[in-house]
């Protein structure tokens, strides 16, 4: 064999070619393009230091490498690590219930020797598969029995989630599984009658949350009720996307971030810093990015070919949108603040991981949709 | 069938397409949800936020209370505040901190230690705003500094609140320190759902009483709005909403007396604590070496904290409730009480002591060489027999021992108002079978209980435990919570809140066993091995000396004082109460590496109780008595 085929520049290229043979450029291109907003963001929210983004630069290597790996495995695989997937995190949500470590006042963290894991965070994932499973397992007929089965698997950890308590981990689990359910066909009027259902139960759900909860939502119809604590947030973030204005202010530029008046502007408020600095136009900018997330997501699902693939990429894809929309909701004052982030743009690594197997699971949707059904 | 599974299929995708076209359409309006309240906030209403944002900037800047007072319970001011300036760095706003102390350090003067200080803090403190480099500067150097200040962005004076203890190492481990809150203290906090009270504290208390009543003495957070220029640095104070000062505590400790007992111990290790037995409130409360706690105030230094740290006496050692020690002979009047209420023993009881008791072919040896001669029950306390109790805890048995004495609270915490309590050691078969691993080590053996008749073994209690059983015994059996704080005052509100007594237990005692014991104690400051230290007192009092050995000493070897390493000597203990009816102090004392009982600890509590009952001040410290032969005829 010639010896110039073998030239570290040519093996090099031979393996990003393989590394990424097969991956949908639009969603990869996406996502990119989200990650290099999100470290910008975040470089003006550190006060133009490096340590978070050397941090985050970190996080986003990890969550690639898982990205890359969820999109190595085909569907059908997929499948079968479904139930222990599921029957592992429930299992370790429970544990979780009896032996975790409390930080901040929430029960969420697992030791597991050295480590610590929070296995909610793997439930965004770990749902949408079972559920995705199950309905696949009984395609051919689909009866209210199923839909039942399938409330009662989405119910268990989203209350146990709830319960920790993390509303904003409970609330995107809950949605992903719904959103499951909701693809599968459950019938409009049993959607419509669980919309009253749902409304009727506020008043019993009330007396569950947290004292800390309810002054969330209480503040969010009233944010000058309580302007040094809990309404805090919502003031100083709207008055940050607010004085935004069309333009924004320019990057580096936002006095409320500056002045560090935004708080929590690394993590879940960096979208006010965001805000602030490209105004309007960014955000309809970040809007549309975010829809042409979605959109490729649901076109990678209506192309897969079985039931399964269809379920979980339309859910996950869904997941991303619930994301965004609940965190720029709650950062611009209509949405009460939960500890939801902004996808591919907050600080913190466990997020960026899931998020990325999530994308990762589209990929290999997409790189198997031309697999003929059996 | 195939057919209709195909037709199944593709109606299957139809609905599902149908779903994903309905799923974009809520998508899209949620968008445009949001793209409208963006359109309504930087457009409708960009003037009036970025009015809010740009000519505005209202700071909202916590005020953090003044932390209550701590008195003694003549009013005596035991820890107060006072105003200094600091020079602090804003860490997030300084780029290279190092360059920036080198540049300040020409302005003002910046030590070794305080560069030191500033390390270990930054690497503690998780989101702090701002970290001190130099504390209470000098009137000169505020000047300096404010005249150079455009220099240096990100650093700046404040004024602040220090706490100073005017009474230095007295009563340090009984007061305690405030330190800066750290990671593990905000975690603290935050379970404690109070982190929102302490977003202007920079300090919390870390041990003693400041740590203990810290909830009562931090006081509720203000709030100030501050208009703040584009710097981020203060113009003016726009609205304010005044801290609420933490509450005083006042202890039921007496200051003056402490202080005549911390000084009665002069440069000898030990722990005395003295308790009001009608009311578990505690007197005096000591543990020496003490240590200065106005170092911790402003962040300790390295040096200093390893000075502390490494020192062979272990000053921040709190030996009153930490401390572990055999009771040796002071454990013979509770043993004596056990003896009579399980009627193992009665008034009556008599041996013959030759100055050892055998069993199993060892010999347990008497104090005395040739022993006490005849003994009952009353001389075994007077001249504290070691044979009487080897052969009455033999008799008892290590079960019926333990459930008594447990009683009196030996091997459980007091329930005192501090942190930091040992549980100590109540030796019985239970608790060796959960102290140790190898079956061998877990089995208890019945020469083991022998030696636990005379305070010795396994036997190891806190002083603050042998306070609390003199107390009991003192009255009666009544058995009250030691407790430090006997009132509150809530400065706001002029309300007092009295911290009332708590009984936690009633033992019930025969008055008769407990006169009977009494009485021998009496006869022990009269007569017996206490008789030289308590001899002439003007006031009744009963006590029982006590030696607890260090290191154990071989069969047939003799203890020699003058050839041991002085920290491998006995511990001289001493408990008294007084006066003998309606006793109004108990008392324990122990010495470390003291030698004999009637020694060192004996003439101290001697001094606390002339004080405390006569209002006599010692002209001379009491130093330990001289050897002399008397002392070898018991403990």
């Amino acid at each position: 064999m010639d010896a110039t085929l073998l030239s570290p520049r040519r093996i090099f290229q031979r393996a990003l070619a393989r590394l990424g043979q097969g991956l949908d450029g639009p969603l990869l291109a996406i996502t990119a393009l989200l990650v290099v907003i999100g470290l910008a963001a975040l470089y003006s929210a550190s006060n133009e230091t490096t340590g978070r983004i050397n941090a985050q630069l970190v996080n986003l290597a990890v969550a690639l490498g898982a990205m890359w790996v969820m999109a190595q495995i085909p569907p059908q695989t997929l499948m079968r690590l479904a139930v222990p997937a599921y029957v592992l995190c429930l299992a370790l949500l429970v544990a979780v219930a009896l032996f975790g470590d409390i930080v901040n006042g929430a029960r969420r963290w697992l030791h597991v020797g050295v480590t610590r894991i929070q296995p909610s965070e793997a439930m965004k994932l770990a749902l949408p598969l079972m559920l995705a499973w199950y309905f696949q397992r009984n395609e051919s007929m689909l009866r209210l029995r199923d839909f039942a089965i399938a409330a009662v698997l989405l119910a268990l950890p989203v209350l146990l989630i709830a319960r920790q308590p993390d509303l904003g981990t409970a609330v995107l689990v809950g949605a992903v599984g719904f959103y499951v359910i909701f693809f599968a066909g459950i019938g409009w009027k049993i959607l419509a009658g669980l919309g009253i259902l749902g409304l009727a139960s506020l008043a019993p759900l009330w007396g569950m949350l947290h004292d800390y909860q309810r002054r969330r939502v209480l503040t969010l119809l009233d944010p000058a009720q309580d302007p040094l604590g809990a309404g805090y947030h919502t003031i100083q973030s709207t008055i940050a996307v607010g004085s935004g204005g069309i333009t924004g202010k320019g990057w580096l530029a936002g006095t409320q971030t500056h002045l560090e008046f935004v708080p929590e502007r690394h993590t879940d408020f960096i979208f006010a810093v965001y805000s602030e600095e490209f105004g309007l136009i960014g955000n309809l900018v970040l809007l549309g990015v975010y829809l042409a997330l979605i959109a490729r997501g649901l076109l990678i699902a209506a192309n897969a070919p079985t039931f399964f693939a269809r379920l979980l990429a339309a859910a996950i894809t869904l997941m991303f949108f619930t994301y965004a929309f609940v965190n720029m909701g709650m950062v611009s004052g209509i949405l009460p603040v939960v500890g939801v982030p902004l996808p591919f743009i907050s600080y913190g690594g466990t997020a960026l991981v899931t998020l990325f197997m999530g994308i990762g699971i589209l990929l290999s949707v997409h790189r198997h949709r031309k697999l003929v059904q059996t | 069938m195939r057919g209709i599974e195909i037709r199944d299929h593709e109606r299957e995708l139809h609905n599902f397409q149908l779903r994903v076209g309905f799923a974009s359409f809520v998508v899209l309006l949620a968008f445009a949800l949001l793209a409208a309240r963006f359109f309504y906030l930087q457009v409708v209403q960009h003037a009036t936020y970025a009015s809010k944002a740009e000519d505005n900037r209202i700071a909202i800047v916590p005020i953090a209370p003044n932390r209550g007072l701590i008195l003694d319970r003549n009013g005596v001011v035991l820890a107060r505040n006072f105003s200094a300036y600091t020079l602090e760095i804003f860490p997030a706003k300084v780029k290279d901190p190092e360059r920036t102390i080198g540049e300040l350090s020409e302005l003002v003067g910046i030590q070794a230690k305080d560069r030191a200080r500033f390390r270990k803090l930054l690497a503690e403190t998780r989101n702090a705003e701002s970290l001190p480099i130099r504390t209470r500067l000098s009137d000169e150097e505020v000047a300096r500094f404010a005249a150079n200040r455009f220099r240096f962005p990100g650093v700046e004076i404040k004024a602040r609140l220090f706490r100073q203890y005017p009474h230095g190492e007295l009563a340090s481990h009984l007061i305690g320190y405030i330190g800066r809150i750290n990671t593990r203290d905000q975690e603290k906090l935050a379970k404690l759902g109070v982190e929102a009270n302490y977003r202007g504290t920079d300090f919390i208390g870390k041990s003693g009483l400041e740590a203990s009543y810290q909830q009562e003495l931090h006081g509720s957070t203000g709030f100030e709005q501050v208009e703040i220029d584009a710097a981020g640095r203060g113009i003016r104070t726009l609205a304010r909403t005044p801290a609420q000062a933490g509450n005083n505590v006042t202890l039921t400790v007496d200051i003056k007396l402490q202080q005549i007992a911390e000084t009665a111990f002069g440069a000898r290790r030990g722990a005395l604590v003295a308790i009001e037995p009608s009311s578990g409130g505690v007197l005096a409360f000591v543990s020496k070496p003490g240590f200065d706690p106005n170092l911790f105030v402003d962040g300790i230094d390295p040096q200093s904290w390893a000075e502390l740290n490494s020192s062979p006496d272990r000053p921040l050692n709190n030996r009153a409730i930490a401390g572990l020690y055999p009771p040796g002979s002071t454990f013979k009047p509770f043993m004596a009480m056990a003896a009579l209420e399980t009627g193992k023993r009665h008034f009556k009881s008599a041996i013959n002591d030759p100055g050892y008791f055998e069993f199993g072919g060892r010999r347990f040896r008497d104090s005395k060489a040739g022993g006490h001669g005849y003994v009952d029950l009353h001389k075994s306390i007077v001249v504290s027999s070691d044979t009487f109790y080897y052969q009455l805890a033999n008799d008892m048995g290590i079960d019926a021992i333990a459930g008594f004495i447990g009683r009196f609270g030996f091997g459980s915490k007091s329930g005192i108002d501090l942190e930091g309590e040992a549980v100590g050691v109540l030796p019985s078969p239970e608790w060796k079978q959960r102290r140790f691993a190898s079956p061998e080590q877990k089995k208890w053996y019945a020469g083991e209980t022998i030696s636990i008749g005379i305070g010795q073994g396994y036997n190891a209690y806190t002083p603050m435990q042998l306070a609390l059983a003199m107390a009991t015994l003192a009255a009666n059996g009544d058995m009250y919570r030691p407790r430090l704080v006997s009132h509150i005052d809530n400065l706001r509100t002029g309300e007092r809140r009295h911290i009332e007594p708590v009984l936690q237990q009633r033992l019930a005692l025969k008055p008769e066993n407990v006169e009977f014991v009494k009485r021998a104690m009496a006869d022990v400051n009269k007569e017996g091995t206490g008789a030289r230290s308590f001899g002439s007192a003007q006031y009744t009092s009963g006590g029982k000396t006590g030696t607890a050995q260090v290191i154990g000493i071989k069969q047939g070897e003799k203890y020699d004082e003058n050839k041991i390493n002085e920290r491998h000597r006995d511990h001289s203990l001493f408990i008294v109460f007084a006066p003998l009816q309606a006793p109004r102090i108990a008392l324990m004392v122990i010495v470390e590496n003291g030698g004999f009982g009637a020694r060192a600890a004996a003439p101290i509590a001697r001094t606390v109780l002339d004080y405390y009952l006569l209002g006599k001040v010692p002209g001379v410290l009491p130093g330990p008595l001289p050897a002399d032969e008397d002392d070898k005829e018991g403990d």
